[in-house]
């Protein structure tokens, strides 16, 4: 097999801006492992294909310790506190437990009425206001935003703050000094919050995390770390799903058309063939082997890196038919673009929630949305760890 | 169909409450897997067995 070493991540073609890099889905054609260079030269190994993906993501022969050597990093290292999502059982279950009770179905459930009315209120918002609108800052980054404020017991009225700060933390092309200081403001900001709540404590997330501190099983710094994380990933990853999601539905409109008047079961499937297909953390996992590991005639040594690339995953063949077309009414709850094995993502019930409000509501209450410029002028974040578009301006 | 749960590798993710809620449910305090019907009845066994193959932490077993 002469498989040349490419770059990662690779440029997505100028004209498919939906499309994961061609050079990708070229390589899980051709292979299903496969060296790649990064950044700093390193060159770990790709895994190409869903079912491998899936098998690695759950196999304990793998770790997601970041501070093991081997480690394919997105980014330079930096030091200070290290997030649960970058360590291994039994640690990183022991933290994790700390923060997914209010994640729970039944307790996501309970969010709805109050989401639907964030959503119905923003829409009344910008049906009365000026028309074209950029619905990122209209609509798609405020939902998200208002929900996880009110879960983590953070104030509304400072998202510029922690929006401006975050959008630097997450731009793959920001230097090393400027992320170091962005997240060092925001876990300033959160260990304020923490200190007020220690004060009168509320009933939210941080004011949970309060007590454990009070235990002594938490450090104050862990606590304000799990704060940085979850509202990073509590906003942004929504608000791209709102923005992406609504340019593709805009570009696909027999698509959109379905949605206008779809009952529940059809939103909630839309929602899961628009998280597989649109896959915005478009990064790969990334892990390192602590054993040998064969797979598919090769072998990924002890010490070597991984990156699971969970976006062409979502577009291979084998696990979905005819994968590169939009089909809101297909079968998709098996996609990875929550990532598989004990690091799935944690706030999928309340994404998939606020996911199912919004396509469930937008479309149907402005159905003559569409974009107020063409799809070739739209900024689309290809700099962004998380991928999405800068501005969304529509029209109605 | 006999249905079994690991709760130590449970990761809380709740994908098989939203399948199977008369068959899954998560504790209060940490969202973990809380089994409520070891023998679902037959018209729950495809919905079962697909929890657990989405299910994130591979907790979820399924005899016959």
């Amino acid at each position: 097999m002469t498989i040349e070493t490419a770059e990662y991540p690779a440029p997505r073609a100028d004209r498919c801006p939906f499309d994961p890099p061609p050079a990708m889905q070229e390589l899980r054609e051709r292979t299903p492992l496969a060296r790649v260079r990064l950044w700093d030269g390193s060159t770990p190994w790709l895994v190409t294909r869903f079912a491998d993906q899936k098998a690695l993501l759950s196999d304990p022969r793998v770790s997601a310790d970041v501070t093991r050597p081997g480690y394919p990093s997105p980014a330079p290292v930096r030091g200070g506190s290290i997030s649960f999502i970058l360590m291994d059982d039994p640690e990183h279950a022991r933290l994790r437990r700390m923060v997914t009770a209010p994640f729970a179905i039944k307790k996501v459930a309970a969010m709805q009425p109050g989401v639907q009315k964030i959503v119905d209120d923003l829409i009344d918002e910008m049906l009365a206001g000026p028309n074209p609108v950029d619905l990122v800052e209209a609509f798609a980054l405020p939902v998200p935003s208002l929900v996880i404020c009110q879960l983590l017991g953070v104030p509304y009225a400072d998202h510029d703050f922690f929006q401006k700060n975050s959008k630097v933390i997450i731009n793959r092309n920001a230097t090393p000094e400027d992320r170091e200081q962005a997240l060092g403001r925001l876990f300033a900001y959160l260990d304020g919050l923490i200190g007020e709540k220690i004060a009168s404590p509320g009933d939210d997330l941080l004011s949970g995390l309060t007590s454990r501190i009070a235990a002594g099983e938490l450090t104050r710094a862990d606590a304000a770390q799990m704060g940085v994380l979850m509202l990073i990933a509590g906003h942004e990853t929504t608000a791209n799903m709102i923005a992406l999601g609504t340019a593709t539905l805009l570009e696909h409109p027999d698509q959109l058309a379905l949605l206008r008047d779809a009952d529940e079961t059809l939103v909630a499937s839309a929602v899961e063939e628009l998280l597989r297909y649109l896959h915005i953390t478009h990064n790969g996992r990334r892990r390192v082997a602590l054993e040998d590991i064969e797979i598919a005639d090769e072998v990924i040594r002890a010490g070597e890196g991984i990156i699971l690339a969970n976006d062409i995953a979502n577009r291979d063949p084998a696990a979905f038919t005819d994968p590169d077309r939009l089909d809101l009414r297909r079968s998709a709850r098996h996609h990875v673009a929550f990532g598989f094995g004990v690091h799935q993502c944690l706030g999928q019930p309340l994404a998939r929630m606020e996911l199912q409000v919004v396509y469930g509501t937008l479309y149907r209450r402005i159905p003559t949305l569409r974009l107020a410029t063409t799809i070739d002028e739209i900024p689309f974040k290809h700099d962004g760890s998380v991928y999405g578009v800068y501005e969304l301006p529509v029209t109605w | 169909m006999n249905v079994s749960v690991d709760q130590d590798k449970c990761c809380g993710a709740g994908t098989c409450v939203l399948l199977a809620p008369d068959v899954f449910d998560q504790r209060d305090e940490d969202g973990i897997v809380v089994l409520l019907d070891e023998r679902p009845p037959g018209d729950l066994h495809e919905t079962v067995r697909e929890a657990a193959s989405v299910c994130p932490g591979v907790a979820i077993t399924v005899g016959s």
